[in-house]
């Protein structure tokens, strides 16, 4: 057999216990460094800027910053887009990992493409293609209009087009699992006499948590973090179409660079709720492989 | 377990906020105007709003509340085309509200002379700014093109003040080869002089994109990379954005320097027809920018560095806006809707500088 | 039903339901904007549209956005599994705070991140200034981009490999290897399979995102047009001259670029599950 030496393999042994040879103490030094060196260039160089433009001018200045009314209103409304939009996706993302993943029908990659379609389309045209629908030279713009309803430079506009950016994630994160982790276990609970729902929250759910967490996650992040479609149909009316992106650029052309970034900092919290709810799965499940 | 109770949640709430969608505005003694402005009015419709507010009380007890809307020049005029419901425009240049005009019919033909001045009630010039002490010794438009100095401009094709920049160059090389004599324009007899001095123009404005190594999107972006990321020699700039530079990011650390000749910028504004007939407050948005022509307003347009129209305002600020000589768009491009063709429709000049210049 | 006859049989329920429930959501919010996009390019004629695809300056941009997309989403299927492996697999001070940190690039509003990238690689940066001295721009030029894009893309990779591995049965590789399996066997033969869909996804992913990216690209790139101009730019400049149409032709254009990619990409992955699970169980 060739023994080509894998680093990854070696490196995996190197974290077993009883293990611990020289050469793969070395490699998972190595692997760590480089994870390290990559993340710090490319991640955590941008973010202590973040961090070091919004403390500028000391920590009240920081906390000075969130007292502005239209600052409160552009984290309002960023929350609720988000409560809205990542619920609705975690749905149609569940809904179709299980239809995709468990049965095989003709033009499955199809459908699996056109759930991707979102991530490749530019951000501008997310935020066009609902103006070319609801905006007033629109297809339905003299009627909304007529019957008073606003959708693009509402908050209609802004879920519609968050929604949009962020409709492939949860069901992106499931497909690829649900598939590796095959039908047997589900096919049996099945024969043995329980229901759809039964078998998906007692068989299925525990196996995907993982996928589903980081889905809702990355949902959630990106949900709060859009930019240019919201941009688009926003209409950028201070303090009551402006989200927490929108705002730090308008703080930021106003030049108050500790107000933008300090809203900017906001958003890295989102880290520290990642940090809870994957606390909270693996408490709740007793998951601890590691 | 919890994502059905949680799912429930998102439902209720999707619905009570479409219940309160659309709360009416207008409540007997208020009203709400919404101005959608470009970029670098900001600060200055904020101290705005409050004195208006504040006349228009005392003059008609009715509260206003003004509502402002900022971002990119041409993407609000859009914004306006596909239904933002703005009361008043005020906007970077007249092509955007003409194509809000042209294109929305949103508004009359004819908006550009319901107010006085051209509907402009303050204007702005095109000037430089440099590194302390001007090491470069950049003073007018022909050390642009010098060997080794580097230039930035936002991008013509995504920002007003960049179109202003760029025809600011374009005026001072026809200004020059004509020998300072604008009549020669529109003088048949002097029309092979004016096409070669057109073409001397064209090749001088090439040679300065030719020095700029970077295009923001937008004029902010150009003076954040000019002063933040001490990316140039020289920064084209809007003389209210220049002067707001100096203040915020540090005198000690840029000058303005004021070139032979330049370009009288005049940002107009306008009162949507459609939507104040529709909301009825026609009244009051006409207030509202009426009140930018008086001395109060005047002086608040001066004291965020636009220069105002009011001669006596303006001798009051002199030491803020030196005189210096300026031509019109009108004058010498025949107006926005001819400058925009010839210029920076695509295909037009600014896209054939790159398309010869560009390797 | 009529759908049992486009699918094989399965015991599992629920089948007409969720497909059902999926197709009407994708078709309400993504297909039906996404036609009036498609319907609004079609206002235009045959010969503007093949004026625009070969305009040189569309094609330049065309070759910048999706040729910077590729090398970054390389980039971070290398790194992000990389990362992904150290996440998972070692122990190590500060570990779970840097694995919940992976997402930023997503919650940070694009345009911060583009500031923030290029006040470090600007050539008065932190990192910039000790890349100067040998010759290497990174703001203002086509790396710039990449940087960019790699940093918006980095999450889907590490995201989409991190639960396959955890899904990674120990076991099997304790077995293999009590067999006396080599550790590149067991790499290849167990470690691989598994992963790789995952890895596929996340670079699908990362492409396609980078290939539209606007908001952080901007402010690093320098926006020279046939040099450093990137596709989703010249849409805006189109929509500045309220040309939607334009607009709509370009990012149609780029719609069909990506779905074919993203279609043959999806394709083999179906084809190579299909053999793996021939030769495999």
């Amino acid at each position: 057999m060739a023994h080509g030496p894998s680093k990854a393999l070696l490196a995996e042994l190197a974290s077993r216990p009883g293990r611990d040879t020289f050469v793969s103490t070395l490699i998972k030094g190595m692997f760590i460094a480089l994870s390290l060196l990559f993340l710090a260039a490319l991640l955590f160089a941008p973010l202590i800027t973040v961090f070091a433009t919004a403390l500028s001018k000391g920590f009240e200045m920081y906390v000075e910053s969130f007292a502005d009314p239209d600052t409160l209103a552009a984290i309002r409304l960023t929350l609720i887009t988000a409560a809205i939009v990542v619920p609705v996706n975690t749905v149609f993302g569940i809904a179709a990992a299980w239809a995709i993943a468990k049965f095989e029908f003709k033009g499955k990659s199809i459908l699996i493409t056109l759930i991707d379609l979102p991530i490749a389309v530019s951000p501008v045209i997310s935020g066009l293609i609902y103006v070319l629908l609801f905006g007033m030279q629109g297809w339905f713009g003299l009627w909304l209009q007529e019957h008073d309803i606003s959708i693009i430079f509402a908050l209609p506009g802004i879920v519609l087009a968050t929604m949009f950016v962020t409709f492939p994630y949860v069901a992106r994160e499931l497909i690829p699992l649900m598939q590796q982790l095959g039908n047997d276990e589900e096919e049996a609970a099945i024969t043995l006499g329980a229901g759809g729902l039964m078998t998906f929250f007692h068989v299925t759910l525990p196996k995907i948590r993982w996928g589903l967490v980081y889905g809702v996650i990355l949902c959630n992040a990106r949900a709060m973090g859009e930019f240019g479609a919201v941009s688009v149909v926003s209409g950028h009316i201070r303090g009551l179409t402006t989200t927490m992106p929108l705002h730090v650029e308008i703080l930021y052309n106003e030049y108050n660079f500790v107000g933008a970034f300090a809203v900017a900092s906001l958003l890295t919290l989102l880290a520290v709720v990642t940090l809870i709810i994957k606390s909270l799965v693996e408490w709740r499940t007793g998951y601890s492989k590691r | 377990m919890k994502p059905p109770r949680l799912l429930f949640a998102s439902m209720l709430s999707v619905a009570l906020l479409a219940g309160c969608g659309g709360a009416g505005d207008s409540g007997g003694n208020k009203v709400t105007l919404l101005n959608v402005s470009y970029d670098p009015t900001r600060e200055l419709y904020r101290d705005f709003n409050e004195d208006f507010a504040r006349d228009w009380q005392q003059r008609t007890g009715q509260r206003v509340t003004v509502k402002q809307s900022h971002a990119g020049s041409g993407s609000q005029a859009r914004a306006v085309i596909d239904g933002l419901d703005a009361d008043v425009v005020t906007l970077a240049l007249a092509y955007d509200i003409n194509s809000i005009q042209t294109k929305g019919k949103r508004l009359g033909a004819n908006w550009q002379t319901r107010f006085p001045a051209n509907s402009a009630p303050y204007t702005s010039t095109i000037v430089f700014l440099v590194r302390k002490g001007n090491p470069k010794q950049i003073h007018d438009w022909p050390d642009l093109v010098r060997e080794g100095v580097s230039v930035v401009t936002p991008n013509p094709k995504t920002s007003g003040g960049a179109r202003w920049n760029y025809l600011a160059a374009w005026g001072y090389a026809l200004h020059r080869q004509l020998g300072g004599d604008w009549s020669k324009l529109d003088d048949p007899a002097a029309e092979a002089q004016v096409e070669e001095a057109q073409a001397a123009a064209a090749k001088f404005v090439a040679d300065i994109f030719r020095h700029a190594p970077v295009l923001d999107s937008g004029a902010r972006g150009s003076t954040n990379t000019f002063v933040q990321r001490e990316i140039g020699d020289v920064l084209i700039a809007w003389e209210n954005e220049a002067l707001l530079a100096l203040r915020e990011l540090g005198p000690e650390k840029v000058e303005i320097v004021m070139p032979s000749i330049t370009i009288l910028a005049e940002p107009p504004v306008a009162v949507v027809d459609t939507v104040v007939d529709r909301r009825g407050t026609r009244q009051v948005a006409e207030a509202y920018l009426q009140h930018l022509y008086s001395d109060a307003g005047q002086d608040i347009v001066a004291k965020h560095y636009f220069r105002p129209r009011n001669v006596q305002v303006l001798e009051r600020h002199r030491a803020q806006f030196p005189a210096v000589a300026t031509f019109t768009i009108d004058e010498v491009f025949g107006g926005w809707n001819q400058a925009h063709e010839q210029h920076f429709a695509d295909g037009a000049v600014f896209d054939q500088i790159y398309r010869a210049g560009g390797k | 039903m009529s759908s049992s006859a486009l699918r094989q049989p399965s015991i599992l329920p629920g089948f007409g339901l969720t497909l059902g429930f999926s197709v009407f959501f994708l078709c309400a919010l993504v297909l039906i904007p996404l036609a009036a996009l498609v319907l609004k390019t079609g206002t235009m004629g045959w010969r503007d549209f093949l004026n625009v695809l070969f305009d040189p300056r569309v094609l330049a941009s065309f070759r910048l956005s999706f040729g910077a997309s590729f090398l970054a989403a390389t980039l971070n299927a290398v790194f992000g599994f990389v990362i992904a492996w150290t996440l998972v697999r070692y122990d190590f001070p500060g570990r779970k705070f840097i694995d919940a940190l992976i997402d930023m690039p997503f919650a940070l509003p694009t345009a911060v991140s583009g500031i923030a990238l290029t006040a470090v690689f600007a050539e008065n940066g932190w990192i910039g200034q000790h890349l100067a001295p040998f010759g290497i721009k990174v703001a203002y030029t086509w790396i710039g981009v990449v940087v960019a894009l790699t940093l918006i893309g980095l999450p889907f990779v590490v995201r989409s490999v991190q639960p396959a591995l955890l899904e990674v049965q120990r076991d099997l590789e304790d077995a293999a290897e009590t067999l006396g399996a080599g550790r590149f066997t067991i790499f290849r033969r167990i470690i691989l399979p598994t992963v790789l869909p995952a890895l596929l996804t996340g670079f699908t992913m990362a492409f396609a995102r980078g290939v539209g990216e606007y908001g952080s690209v901007i402010f690093i790139a320098g926006n020279l047009p046939m040099k450093t101009e990137i596709a989703p730019l010249l849409i805006v400049i189109k929509l500045e001259q309220f040309d939607y149409v334009g607009a709509a032709a370009i990012g149609f254009l780029m719609l069909v670029i990506s779905f074919v990619m993203l279609l043959s990409i999806n394709l083999l992955q179906t084809w190579g599950r299909r053999r793996h699970v021939a030769a495999g169980r």
